[in-house]
């Protein structure tokens, strides 16, 4: 393994001037790339009728009126759906939290039989395509009368069903060092006590990763909260940012941006809180 | 597993000899203990994953529709797909054109930004982020909201392009530019793959490119005999994860075309077609036959893929 790999400018050894082009070419491209979003922010605050007449981000004239307007603009406020997709999400956090280090720290420190079977099972489930499943499972949630419940939404994350998580968490316990255990275990602490006293404080990182990353997903997942929400009082942000779509012809542009930016505006604050781990995470398993 | 015989004092001393008695009752506990812990995630592979493929399996020789019951129908819906559906092989088309075109072009703009940004740049961190802001976005409706406007008739793209006089088309409106918009949406969220190159480019020992050019290679060398061997696992990996995951894009193409997969099912997805036929004309049976074909598809695909790694990707001395 490459024990030290850097600092070595090798690839693009700079040229005088070099290193200024560089930057100047990461930042151009770098704003290309965000201008659709700025374009966006700056579009909800201003007024209608010049969203489109005007392509630079600099708005001439700000108002907040598409705020109010398109918080009103649905059935309910957009502050009730903002409450039903951070119910959803939070449960959906703390349950994938529970369900996915139990199964990991089994995978990972203890022995049984099948074992290894049941590891690859759990492995080629994460390359399962959810649509594959999503009939049997609608059939079922709906035989149970569980549509328009958060059952359906949750559930799955409360039996572990994210895989992914599972095995970034086996790889990090498989990193801490086993005589902990031991020593807990001569001292007389059994498997439960181990694991909560043990191998979870120690497993922080890949907990904040798996938070980080199931937060963002349960709160940008439109398939199954569109499949079992049809009510708009249970309504999650993605669904009823959808509505606007349906309710409104090419006249409401302004409050359907305001909506959306606030709707990205959560997953926005965890990015800055959450980069290490949310980098950290993709690097070592290829999430998204 | 020889060491966890021997750290373990107390054991050692009551039972010297491997296997014995206390040793068995010790890993029986164990057992028990592991499937406790493994409970729900027994449970979800039941009720959740494994459960309904079979299920979904059956359903697929059926006629279903949850308000009768199912009938068997043998291979109809299977036949019907590819002899009597053009909607279907419409929407096949348009996903294999969409992976085809959009994976290779991702995974190109994520290695090159992870080239410019490798070794020791300045404000590393800072564009990482820039670069990987679009891709936690990219899946959400807001975001699929964003592009139907600024790829709109009267949207941003067309109001930059008047200002050079040009008249753009309507882009999400228009049957031979919808799905390119979609594609665009998909390089956008290159950051995600760039960072495993990044991560992956890390991992090269800097001996190789000093050793490199002491024998005089330039860059253009070293980057053909060095990185891009040892990276081939990396791009490899990005690329099987990739093609699995843009073969279930749904979102984009339901919200830009407004569930609908429109103008003339140039946007729909092979997804979004699933969903119609599930879930608005509850043409369960064929749905399922649907998703069971898709899983096919996509583990043929991860399968030729493995095959084909053989003859061009590289795994040095590391595995």
């Amino acid at each position: 393994m490459a024990t030290q790999s850097r600092p070595l400018p090798v690839l693009f050894r700079p040229f005088k001037g070099g290193r200024v082009a560089k930057h100047i070419l990461l930042i151009g491209f770098g704003l290309v790339m965000l201008y659709p979003l700025l374009w966006m922010i700056s579009s909800s605050l201003k007024p209608e009728e010049l969203i489109f007449r005007e392509p630079g981000l600099w708005p001439s004239q700000i108002t907040f009126k598409n705020y109010s307007e398109g918080w009103t603009a649905l059935k309910h406020p957009f502050g009730y759906y903002l409450w039903n997709s951070a119910v959803v999400t939070a449960l959906s956090v703390v349950a994938n939290l529970a369900a996915c280090s139990l199964a990991a720290y089994a995978f990972a420190r203890l022995n049984f039989p099948l074992k290894s079977f049941w590891f690859a099972i759990m492995l080629g489930t994460i390359m399962l395509p959810q649509h594959v499943v999503i009939v049997p499972q609608y059939i079922m949630f709906s035989k149970l009368g569980l549509i328009n419940t958060i059952w359906p939404l949750v559930m799955p994350k409360v039996l572990a069903t994210d895989a992914f998580f599972v095995f970034l968490m086996v790889q990090f316990i498989r990193t801490l060092p086993r005589e902990l255990d031991e020593a807990a275990e001569i001292d007389g602490a059994g498997y439960w006590r181990i694991f909560m006293r043990v191998v979870m404080p120690l497993c922080l990182p890949a907990l904040a990763t798996t938070a980080i990353f199931t937060f963002i997903w349960t709160w940008n997942d439109f398939l199954s909260q569109l499949l079992y929400l049809n009510n708009p009082d249970n309504f999650t942000v993605p669904v009823a940012l959808r509505t606007f779509l349906d309710a409104s012809s090419d006249s409401s542009w302004g409050p359907m941006f305001a909506m959306s930016i606030i709707a990205l505006g959560p997953i926005f604050g965890f990015f800055l809180a959450g980069q290490k781990y949310l980098i950290r995470g993709v690097a070592t398993t290829g999430l998204k | 597993m020889a060491d966890t015989v021997a750290v373990k004092p107390r054991h050692a001393e009551a039972a010297p000899v491997r296997g014995g008695p206390r040793r068995t009752l010790r890993s029986r506990r164990e057992a028990r203990a592991a499937y406790l812990f493994l409970a729900p995630w027994f449970l979800g592979l039941l009720f959740i994953t494994i459960g309904p493929i079979f299920a979904s399996l059956y359903l697929s020789f059926t006629d279903y529709s949850l308000l009768q019951e199912a009938k068997w129908v043998g291979f109809d819906n299977y036949v019907t797909m590819f002899t009597g559906d053009p909607r279907f092989l419409a929407s096949l088309k348009v996903t294999t054109v969409y992976v085809v075109v959009s994976v290779p072009l991702q995974l190109a703009f994520a290695l090159g930004l992870a080239l410019v940004l490798d070794r020791g740049l300045r404000g590393l961190t800072f564009y990482r982020s820039i670069f990987y802001l679009p891709s936690l976005l990219g899946g959400s409706v807001a975001i699929a909201i964003l592009w139907r406007k600024v790829f709109g008739a009267d949207g941003l793209v067309n109001a930059v392009l008047s200002i050079f006089g040009i008249q753009g088309p309507a882009w999400v409106g228009d049957p031979d530019t919808a799905l390119g918009t979609l594609i665009l949406l998909h390089v956008w969220t290159f950051g995600a793959p760039m960072i495993i190159f990044l991560a992956g480019l890390r991992q090269i020992p800097a001996g190789y490119y000093e050793a490199a050019s002491v024998d005089g290679a330039g860059p253009l060398r070293r980057f053909r005999s060095i990185t891009l061997p040892l990276l081939t696992p990396i791009i490899f990996f990005n690329l099987v994860l990739e093609v699995i995951k843009s073969f279930q894009s749904f979102t984009q193409a339901f919200i830009v075309s407004n569930g609908k997969g429109g103008p003339a099912d140039s946007t729909l997805f092979y997804t979004l077609y699933l969903y119609l036929k599930g879930f608005k004309s509850y043409d369960m049976g064929y749905a399922a036959a649907m998703a069971w074909v898709l899983l096919l598809l996509i583990a043929g695909l991860t399968g030729v893929n493995f095959l084909a790694s053989k003859y061009w990707v590289f795994y040095g001395d590391t595995k």
